[in-house]
């Protein structure tokens, strides 16, 4: 990749600019916005942007550790069981006769136990992640039935229905979308500007490398599962708020739609490589394509077609991008290196 | 191989993890112990549990599991994963159900149709993971949506009744050969068939040594891709004839059917012992695994527990399945070391 730096610096920077991942999708994001202009003069209005972005805010919340998560090379899948169980602990609590506060802390508490029980079976257990969080998917929705069972609870004091449904006084801002700005900028200054984030990447980039080099894997591995499981406690809290329902049934389904945001955001499957910022833009791109879809009359149902296809698509073009890139750096290469590329100590050695 | 590998390892007598090692290579045969003895547990607390007619109600709950489970214990074998099998079975069973109810086929027929509509979704899985190179786990949890929404869009709110499907087709799931319900007898020739090419063909065993050592496998010659294209391939097929006996046995058929499946395939494929990491299990342990569930859901049925409470046993399962797995393989490690070192 170095190699080719050279006499051509000024435009193979700016090439490398527009190959960026998330300058694909900052275009992919303008040509999806003035589609659902010409589909709907409503689209650009300020109030079908709040309800367009509210209708994905727990999913975009759950998005953000999931990309820690992803980054560090493993995956938890019981995100959305976790927001179901929380929204069924909420709803039982309340039903109770428990005052909302005290039940939004248990909630909480369930949320950090249940990534505890994910971080230690992967992390000290050597589990494979993909089996152990298919099982606390089962598990955590399970235990969600076992408490709720098939009823619904809807009493919710008004207060709490307005974490979910209110905006900003004076705009149309959601509060969800605010609660997902100040979580995504706080993760990515840790991820992008801080020493547990090089060790995230250390540990997606090469596991025993990090281990050697001083990195306590397994205590970063649990301390993002805890944090993943926090979070989706946290959305389940939002979800219950802004649909003011609690059932055992909640966020089903919503996993498929986390992964794919990260994914799309450029993060790699398989570790060591990905940001934040890419994940926000994956978010406003997903929300934007849905609230166009359904503008244009394509049920929920049948959208779930455009999100699998957008999953298996955002990592089909990296890869053929990265053959089609060697293709050319093979083509291309050949001519020696320039001087400057070439680390200091070889040169003084020839 | 992995498993050669293990038992050479433990044929050391005397050795105080030697039971860890008969576990470990009688996954199988303790499955079937952990089976009885739940069994006559459970047949104290309630009496009706070993009566031929709820024994064989499991068994054929179970056999379409166990199909599905095979086709998935292929996958698993060659390092991969498929997340997308309850969608195909639902599109399969969704369209064999909607083809018979406008008499576009006969019996026979139908099931051909979606026996074949299996193979193409499990062709298209296979030609995303290995042509497209995505891994498995996104192509599939990306499927999983893609055919669960075409089966929406082709079902629309539409359910197929019981009563538009022929005559005497539902009974199939009722019938026996020689006592043995029909069901039961698919997934055994199932098994059977698939255990003998596994085991005693060139083609079969690529699939262990593509799974347990893929980069090894490369350099032996093994084509690769293709052994994981067929895998899935064969996965595709084996949810289309599970699809085919789930309308045959539910009858009822509308867009959602078959919901939850992937859980219990996976779960089956899990508890029956099929490494997770590829190249190890046997399709024998799946199918068993498939029994193993379905004979706990209708254990806790007996014993009055709600279904509500299922979900997480399912769950529980599969985290206790890879536990023991990643315990006992731990200690027979660790026991071979000690071997090595005496």
């Amino acid at each position: 990749m170095s190699a080719a730096v050279g006499p051509f610096t000024e435009g193979r920077s700016w090439t490398r600019l527009l190959a960026r991942w998330e300058t694909l999708l900052l275009v992919a994001l303008l040509v999806l916005i003035v589609l659902g202009n010409a589909l709907s003069p409503f689209f650009l209005t300020s109030g079908n942007f709040g309800n367009l972005i509210a209708a994905l805010m727990e999913v975009a919340i759950m998005a953000l550790p999931m990309t820690l998560i992803i980054i560090a090379g493993e995956i938890d899948l019981s995100v959305e069981s976790m927001a179901g169980l929380s929204s069924a602990i909420l709803g039982f609590l309340w039903a109770a006769g428990v005052p909302m506060e005290v039940a939004i802390a248990v909630v909480l508490v369930v949320g950090v136990l249940g990534g505890l029980l994910n971080g230690l079976l992967v992390a000290r257990g050597g589990l494979p992640s993909l089996v152990v969080t298919l099982g606390t998917l089962a598990l955590f929705r399970g235990l969600a039935l076992i408490i709720l069972g098939p009823r619904g609870v809807s009493d919710f004091p008004p207060g709490f229905t307005e974490i979910g449904f209110g905006h900003v006084p004076g705009t149309d801002i959601p509060w969800p979308f605010v609660i997902f700005l100040a979580l995504a900028l706080i993760l990515g200054v840790v991820l992008h500007r801080s020493w547990v984030g090089r060790q995230v990447y250390a540990i997606g980039k090469n596991t025993g490398a990090a281990r050697f080099s001083g990195v306590r894997v397994a205590r970063v591995k649990i301390g993002l599962f805890v944090l993943t499981g926090l979070i989706a406690a946290v959305a389940g809290v939002i979800l219950t708020s802004r649909l003011s329902t609690s059932r055992a049934d909640a966020g089903q389904g919503m996993t498929l739609t986390v992964v794919t945001v990260v994914l799309l955001g450029g993060v790699n499957i398989f570790g060591g490589s990905g940001t934040i910022p890419g994940v926000v833009l994956a978010v406003l791109v997903v929300a934007v394509m849905q609230n166009a879809l359904r503008l244009a009359g394509v049920s929920v149902d049948v959208q779930s077609i455009a999100l699998g296809l957008l999953l298996i698509v955002s990592v089909v073009i990296p890869t053929f991008a990265h053959q089609a890139k060697s293709a050319v750096d093979r083509v291309v290469g050949g001519r020696p290196p320039p001087a400057d590329s070439v680390p200091r100590g070889e040169r003084a050695l020839s | 191989m992995t498993d050669a590998g293990v038992t050479a390892t433990l044929d050391v007598p005397r050795d105080r993890s030697a039971w860890l090692g008969v576990v470990a290579r009688q996954r199988e045969l303790s499955l079937v112990a952990i089976m009885v003895v739940l069994g006559a547990l459970v047949s104290i607390a309630a009496p009706q549990f070993l009566t031929v007619d709820n024994i064989s109600q499991v068994a054929v709950l179970a056999s379409i599991v166990a199909v599905a489970a095979v086709g998935e214990a292929l996958v698993v074998i060659t390092r991969n994963v498929d997340l997308s099998v309850e969608a195909m079975m639902g599109l399969v069973a969704y369209c064999v159900a909607v083809s018979l109810e406008n008499h576009m086929f006969g019996a026979p027929g139908a099931i051909l149709f979606g026996v074949g509509i299996g193979l193409v979704l499990g062709m298209i899985n296979g030609f995303i993971v290995t042509i497209l190179r995505v891994p498995a786990i996104v192509a599939t949890l990306g499927t999983l949506s893609i055919f669960r929404g075409v089966d929406y869009l082709v079902a629309g709110s539409h359910q197929v009744p019981r009563s538009g499907l022929p005559p005497g087709f539902t009974d199939a799931a009722h019938n026996d050969i020689f006592g043995i319900p029909i069901f039961v007898f698919i997934a055994v020739v199932v098994v059977v068939v698939g255990s003998v090419l596994l085991r005693w063909t060139t083609f079969g065993r690529q699939f262990y040594a593509v799974g347990s050592n893929p980069e090894a496998a490369a350099i032996l010659g093994i084509p690769s891709r293709l052994v994981v294209f067929v895998a899935f391939a064969l996965c595709g097929l084996m949810a289309g004839i599970a699809g085919v006996m789930y309308v045959i046995e539910f009858g009822t058929i509308n867009g959602t059917s078959a919901g939850g499946y992937t859980l219990q395939v996976v779960a089956a494929v899990v508890v029956g012992g099929v490494g997770i990491f590829g190249g190890t299990g046997t399709l024998a342990g799946a199918a068993l695994g498939a029994l193993f569930l379905g004979f706990i859901a209708n254990a806790l049925i007996l014993i009055g527990l709600s279904q509500f409470w299922l979900q997480a046993i399912y769950g529980l399962v599969i985290l206790v399945a890879v536990s023991a797995d990643a315990y006992i393989l731990r200690r027979l490690q660790r026991a071979a070391s000690l071997n090595r070192s005496r």
